[in-house]
């Protein structure tokens, strides 16, 4: 009696299963994913958001909620990574800083599978996704150089990382190629997060004449922007669209660069199947993991043509954009 | 006559034990009430407290891992808590821990990285020992500042942090500097200290390391010296009232110079730890690294007592690395925090202790009223 009860239980259980397998309208995939932040966490308007933003395309085609992991210090990275890694599949991690972290879970956990961005760790279940910042540097300072009245542009960076000296060797590389004659002038905050720096240095290269200025110096482009509304000179945004920064619109246009581009493609490669560990992804102007976007309306035509040749130029290989200071220095304009 | 003397000896042994006891129960009573009001805080912000007590659990003490990392915090913790606890048995704040915790790191890196060719053990022992003098002599300067022109220490202190993390940060990116990279170079192997995870495999995936014994001996030290020596006394007695120290033929100024180079001998060693066994290099700082921070909080739930700070340093450690899991099972991280807040209010606050000496108090007058009434 009991037996057949119990039979009977299971087979009902079983049916339920069904059912509900049934009821799924969307496609579920198999794995689950999730991310961990930097130490700027969600909300940072910039880097972790947009990253969030390509789980969050994830989601909704795919149908699995991520998994969020927020650090509150740089010595956490490893452990939250491998705190992360025991939970889901698939972990990414957003910053460079993750670098050292990120080799020491790979190793730990070597039947899960690491994402990366912004930095390479070499490790057979890790893919690694690079932007090549200096190709939309590139586009921004073509448009600054053709922009420019008094022949002096601005670059203001925050620390002085090779990931920042990307930006810079692309920006002047792209105002050498349409204005060899402007000078560019070259400021460092050393910092991240604050805006009174950037402010600061952007108000004493408008006292040196500059009237365009590019900055890639996270939080700290904020004073820059601001300085651009009192003076009135053009600021250049970085990483997202920046134009509502700005309250009198003088935010030129913004070097965009796609991380959720990055993650979404990631988790892609793990949902078909395709993951490749040990991989490094490059995104560029080809990928459109980088460009520059003008919601600001403030490129006048001409100046966006031009762009736009230079930009099938970098695609079709017929201009090598310089990603180092080194570089740079071997760099020869090419005229469009 | 013999009896009489080992009846009093019992009855002040059962003192000192109802006294420890009470001195046990009123941090455990306030740290379970917190967690209650945690709770019923968690379920306002709309989550389910039994999945965030029990992430949190899981995430600090699940497994051998987890119980690994929590005293990988746990290590740091209790350096630095014994840091700001050792300043205010002073009288000072140690507001100036966290810059010596990035002073002793970032020496940790030049000993570690620059002298090379060492036996293991010695290179261990220097680099552990220089990192812990550079933040004694961070924090003694901010002492002989205090003592000599009378600066107050917290200022002093804010202001030294700020020279450390640039500093750190300068030589990050230039002297100590790997590739152009974000982090400083590596340390040689032969400074790297002893982790768990090279004796016993089950802790592969910690980088618990042999640091947490220094810890614990450091505190146990400064009790040691604190409470049996004549200079631990002299410290106290500066603490107490610095006046009577000083008419009772104490050297005020001398005392505040030690305590405050004692206080940064303790952060530094916890950044010379972070460095030679977890890190093993120094990251660009953002901003602080927050240790030295979180050291206040584990002083004062410690009662600034060596001891106690063990257990609250335990105890903070738990709540750090609980911290993610409640994360990854969908809490706010701001509710963590709120929850880890509330902790040290209650704590601190000594509210259980406060309730019952009043609710004694009352009961007491109520008595001898009755009584009068009664009469």
């Amino acid at each position: 009696m009991l037996k057949r009860a119990l039979v009977l239980v299971l087979v009902l259980a079983l049916m339920l299963t069904m059912f509900t397998a049934c009821g799924q309208k969307q496609a579920t995939a198999n794995v689950t994913f999730g991310m961990v932040t930097d130490t700027g966490g969600l909300g940072d308007k910039s880097f972790n958001d947009s990253a969030w933003a390509g789980f969050q395309k994830a989601e909704k085609e795919y149908g699995v909620k991520p998994t969020i992991l927020q650090s509150t210090k740089q010595e956490d990275y490893e452990p939250n990574l491998g705190a992360m890694a025991q939970k889901t599949d698939l972990t990414i991690a957003v910053g460079f800083l993750f670098e050292n972290a990120m080799k020491a879970a790979a190793d730990q956990y070597p039947d899960k599978k690491f994402g990366v961005i912004d930095t390479v760790a070499d490790k057979p279940n890790v893919t690694s996704v690079l932007f090549k910042e200096h190709e939309g540097s590139f586009l921004v300072g073509v448009i600054a150089a053709l922009t420019t009245k008094t022949n002096v542009i601005g670059f203001i960076g925050g620390m002085e990382l090779e990931v920042i000296k990307k930006f810079e060797a692309g920006f002047k590389a792209g105002v050498m190629s349409v204005n060899p004659n402007a000078t560019i002038l070259v400021d460092y905050t050393g910092d991240f997060g604050k805006a009174d720096l950037g402010k600061e240095l952007a108000i004493k290269q408008y006292t040196q004449n500059a009237d365009v200025i590019f900055h890639a110096s996270g939080a700290c482009g904020i004073g820059v922007i601001q300085a651009a509304d009192e003076k009135g000179f053009w600021a250049i945004g970085v990483d997202q669209d920046q134009s509502k920064e700005s309250k009198n619109n003088k935010v030129l246009c913004s070097m965009i660069k796609r991380v959720d581009t990055g993650t979404y493609t990631v988790i892609k490669s793990l949902v078909d199947g395709k993951f490749e560990g040990g991989k490094t992804i490059v995104l560029g102007l080809k990928e459109e993991g980088v460009g520059y976007s003008d919601n600001g309306k403030n490129v006048p035509k001409d100046i966006a043509e031009k762009t736009e040749a230079y930009r099938k130029a970098i695609i079709d290989g017929k201009i090598v954009v310089p990603a180092t200071i080194d570089e740079l220095s071997k760099f020869k304009p090419v005229q469009l | 006559m013999d009896l009489q003397k080992i009846n009093v000896q019992k009855s002040e042994r059962k003192e000192n034990l109802d006294n420890l006891i009470k001195q046990l129960a009123y941090p455990l009573i306030a740290i379970i009430t917190s967690f209650v009001v945690g709770g019923l805080l968690v379920a306002a912000f709309g989550s389910n407290p039994i999945v965030a007590y029990s992430a949190m659990l899981r995430g600090s003490l699940g497994d051998i891992t987890s119980i690994g990392e929590t005293l990988v915090i746990t290590t740091y913790l209790i350096l630095t808590g014994l840091s700001i606890a050792f300043g205010f048995r002073c009288g000072l704040f140690n507001i100036g821990a966290e810059g010596q915790f990035v002073m002793g790191a970032i020496t940790a890196v030049w000993i570690g990285w620059g002298l090379k060719g060492l036996p293991p053990f010695l290179h261990v022992t220097l680099t552990l020992v220089g990192g812990a003098l550079a933040g004694g002599f961070w924090g003694g300067f901010v002492g002989w500042l205090k003592a000599r022109l009378g600066s107050h220490e917290v200022i002093n202190g804010i202001m030294m942090n700020y020279i450390a993390v640039q500093l750190s940060n300068f030589w990050v990116r230039t002297s100590l500097n790997q590739d152009g990279k974000a982090f400083s170079v590596e340390i040689a192997d032969s400074a790297k200290l002893w982790r768990f995870s090279e004796t016993f495999s089950v802790f592969s995936k910690t980088r618990l390391s042999g640091g947490l014994f220094v810890a614990i001996l450091v505190a146990l030290v400064a009790y040691y010296v604190l409470n049996k020596t004549q200079k631990g006394f002299e410290i106290r007695a500066v603490g107490f009232n610095q006046h009577a120290a000083e008419y009772g033929g104490i050297n005020v100024k001398n005392n505040i110079i030690l305590a405050m180079f004692s206080a940064g001998l303790f952060a530094g060693l916890a950044g010379a730890i972070m460095t030679s066994a977890m890190q093993y290099r120094v990251n660009q700082l953002m901003g602080f690294t927050g240790f030295g921070m979180d050291g206040i909080a584990v002083a004062l739930v410690g009662n600034n007592h060596p001891i106690g700070v063990i257990i609250s340093a335990l105890l903070f450690g738990i709540l750090q690395k609980g911290g993610p899991m409640m994360q990854i099972e969908g809490i706010a991280k701001e509710v963590v925090f709120i929850v880890q807040g509330i902790l040290i209010l209650f704590v601190a606050a000594n509210f259980v202790r406060i309730m019952h000496d009043k609710y004694k108090i009352n009961k007491e007058l109520k008595n001898s009223l009755n009584k009068r009434e009664g009469k």
